[in-house]
C-alpha cells in the first residue's frame, strides 16, 4: 500500500462519513470533502495524526449557492491533502484556523475581501489585498461581481 | 524610553515595492510590527477567469518579472495534470534548465541587494555585473531577459541546439568561480559575517510553526524544498542536494542561497549531459475538461502555489496563486522581533521579497553593415564610462587591454 492509500484508509476509519468523500488524485495528491459541521474536527486530526503540518494556502471559490473553502495542507515528505468544505452563501460564516497555523492570518484576510466570507475569532488587522478605500460589500472574486463604470 | 510607533512605507528608499509597515519601538529596539500589503494587487486571479488557458499562461507569467518562469511553469502544470497531459522527457528538461538559470539570476540579485542593504556595494556592482551573464544565457535561449514565454500547455515552445548547450556550459563554468569567490567572501569577510550574524534570528521550531519556505526555512535548518519533496519537471531524474544551514540568520540566509547557487550549476550539468532527444511539446486541446488541480514549483524564494479549477470551456473557472513571499510574512515578523531598528532593511531583504524586475535592457540589432542600433555594447559603455569620469570628475583610471 502506498503512503497515500495508507492515509486515506486512517481517514476512513477514524471519519467514516468520508468514504467515497476522500480520493487519492496521483501521487502526493489526496483530496477530502467534508462537511463544515464536522471540517475542524478532521482538519485538527490531519495536522495532529498524519503529520499535515503545513497550511500551503486556502482557496476560497465562489460556487453559486454556497462559498467553499479549499485548504491546501502538506507535509514535510510531499504528500498534500486539499480539504474542502463549503457554507451557505447566504451566511458565509466560518471559524479562523489561526491559532493552529498563524500562516492562516492572510489567507483567511484575502478570504474575506475576495469573497465576502465572514471569518470569526480573527485578530484585528489591515484588511487584505484590497485598499482602504475599497467598498467593504464589494467583493471581486463573486461571479456575479462586475466593474462599476467609474 | 516611551514606546514609538513609525511608519516606513508603502514608499520607502529601503525597500523596491510598496509595503506599508508600523513599526512599534522602545529607544532602537523593535517591539512589534504590523504591515499591510496589497499595493501590487493587479485582480490577475480575476482575469484569468476571463482569458483562455494560453493567454492565462502569458498574464501569469507577468506576476512577477523575477520568477516569471516559476509562475507559468507552475500555472500550467496544473492545466497539464487536468487535461491528462504528458509533457515530453525533453521539455520537462528545458523548463528545469530555464528555472534553474532563474534561480541563478534570483539569487545572484538578492545577494547584490543584501550587499546595498548592509552598506557593501562593491558586492552590488559585482554580482549583479555577473547577473548579466545568465541574464544573457536567458535571452539566448528564450528571446526575453525577463517573461521568457519558453512555456506552453503541453511543453514548451523552444528547442535548445549543440550551440547553446556549448555556451551554457562555458557561462556556467564562469559563474561557478565567480559563486566560488563569493562564498570566499561570505565565509572570511568579517565585516560581513559580523554584520549579518545574529540578525534577523528564525528558529527551527518558528520556521515550522510559522510555515516558513525556501530559503528561509532552509537557513533555519528545516529542509523543505518542493524539487525534493514533491518532483516535477525533471527534477525527480535529477541528483542534487538540498542546501540547509543551521545559523537560522540572516547570515545563514546568505550561505544557503551562495550554496545554492553552486547546486544550480550542477543541475544544469546534469540537465545538459542527460537532455534526452525528442519532441518538446505534445498538442493540447483548446477546452480543458472539468477538474481541478494543485500544483507546486520551487520559485528561488520557496514553494509557489497554484490551484486551477477548469469548468470544461477555453477559461478556467478558477485561479488561485500563493506566491512564497506571503508565506514567509508571518515569519518576518518574528524575526524582526526585538531586533534592531537598523537591521530592518536587511532583515526583510533576507526573505527575498519579490520586487518587480522591469529593468530591461535594450538588445542591440545589428544594420546590414555592422553597425549597432540603439544600444551600446560592452566594450564601447566601458569606454564612455572611463572617458566621462576622466572629463567631468578627473578621474584617470588605467585601461587594461
Amino acid at each position: 500500500m502506498t503512503i497515500e492509500q495508507d492515509i486515506q484508509q486512517t481517514l476512513i476509519q477514524q471519519f467514516p462519513f468520508l468514504d467515497g468523500k476522500c480520493t487519492v488524485k496521483r501521487a502526493r495528491r489526496l483530496s477530502a470533502t467534508v462537511d463544515y459541521a464536522q471540517f475542524r474536527t478532521l482538519f485538527d486530526f490531519l495536522a495532529d495524526k498524519t503529520d499535515f503540518c503545513i497550511l500551503c494556502t486556502i482557496t476560497g471559490l465562489d460556487e453559486g449557492e454556497q462559498l467553499s473553502f479549499i485548504y491546501h495542507l502538506a507535509r514535510e515528505d510531499g504528500v498534500m491533502i486539499d480539504l474542502k468544505t463549503s457554507v451557505p452563501k447566504t451566511n458565509p460564516i466560518i471559524k479562523t484556523v489561526f491559532d493552529r497555523f498563524p500562516a492562516a492570518d492572510i489567507y483567511e484576510r484575502e478570504l474575506i475581501d475576495l469573497l465576502g466570507t465572514q471569518v470569526e475569532g480573527l485578530n484585528p488587522g489591515r484588511r487584505y489585498p484590497l485598499p482602504d478605500t475599497w467598498p467593504i460589500d464589494e467583493h471581486p472574486l463573486r461571479k456575479d461581481w462586475k466593474e462599476k463604470e467609474a | 524610553m516611551a514606546k514609538v510607533t513609525i511608519p516606513i512605507g508603502p514608499q520607502h528608499p529601503s525597500l523596491k515595492e510598496p509595503e506599508s509597515f508600523s513599526v512599534t519601538i522602545d529607544g532602537e529596539k523593535i517591539i512589534s510590527m504590523t504591515m499591510k500589503l496589497g499595493y501590487n494587487h493587479r485582480g490577475i486571479e480575476k482575469a484569468c477567469e476571463e482569458r483562455t488557458y494560453l493567454q492565462d499562461m502569458y498574464l501569469i507569467e507577468r506576476i512577477c518579472g523575477i520568477c516569471s518562469h516559476t509562475h507559468s511553469t507552475c500555472f500550467i502544470q496544473a492545466v497539464e495534470e487536468i487535461a491528462g497531459l504528458e509533457i515530453p522527457r525533453r521539455a520537462a528538461y528545458i523548463r528545469s534548465l530555464v528555472g534553474e538559470l532563474e534561480r541563478i539570476h534570483s539569487h545572484l540579485l538578492w545577494l547584490g541587494v543584501a550587499g546595498h542593504e548592509i552598506g557593501f556595494d562593491t558586492l552590488l556592482m559585482y554580482s549583479w555585473r555577473d547577473r548579466e551573464i545568465v541574464m544573457d544565457l536567458l535571452a539566448m535561449l528564450t528571446g526575453n531577459r525577463v517573461n521568457y514565454a519558453i512555456n506552453t500547455i503541453g511543453g514548451i515552445r523552444r528547442d535548445i541546439n549543440a550551440d547553446n548547450i556549448r555556451d551554457i556550459l562555458k557561462a556556467v563554468d564562469t559563474l561557478e568561480e565567480r559563486t566560488k569567490y563569493y562564498i570566499q567572501i561570505a565565509t572570511q569577510e568579517v565585516t560581513l559575517i559580523q554584520r549579518l550574524s545574529g540578525v534577523g534570528t528564525l528558529s527551527f521550531e518558528d520556521a515550522k510553526r510559522l510555515g516558513a519556505v525556501g530559503p528561509t526555512a532552509r537557513a533555519s535548518n528545516l529542509p523543505r524544498d518542493t524539487r525534493k519533496d514533491d518532483p516535477y519537471a525533471a527534477y525527480g531524474e535529477l541528483n542534487f542536494k538540498v542546501v540547509t544551514d543551521t545559523h537560522n540568520d540572516v547570515y545563514g540566509r546568505t550561505l544557503v542561497r551562495v550554496g545554492e547557487l553552486m547546486e544550480s550549476y550542477a543541475i544544469i550539468r546534469q540537465i545538459l549531459t542527460n537532455l534526452p532527444d525528442g519532441p518538446i511539446a505534445v498538442k493540447a486541446p483548446r477546452k480543458i475538461a472539468p477538474g481541478e488541480a494543485t500544483s507546486r514549483y520551487e520559485a528561488p524564494r520557496g514553494e509557489d502555489l497554484h490551484y486551477v479549477k477548469s469548468n470544461g470551456s477555453d477559461k478556467p473557472e478558477r485561479v488561485k496563486v500563493r506566491a512564497p513571499t506571503l508565506a514567509n510574512l508571518q515569519s518576518v515578523s518574528k524575526m524582526l522581533e526585538n531586533g534592531y531598528l537598523a537591521d530592518f532593511p536587511i532583515v526583510i531583504a533576507a526573505i527575498d521579497p519579490c520586487f518587480s524586475c522591469t529593468d530591461r535592457m535594450i538588445v542591440g540589432v545589428h544594420h546590414p553593415d555592422g553597425e549597432l542600433a540603439g544600444a551600446m555594447d560592452w566594450k564601447a559603455l566601458r569606454t564612455y564610462s572611463i572617458d566621462w569620469y576622466k572629463k567631468n570628475r578627473g578621474v584617470n583610471f588605467k585601461i587594461k587591454a
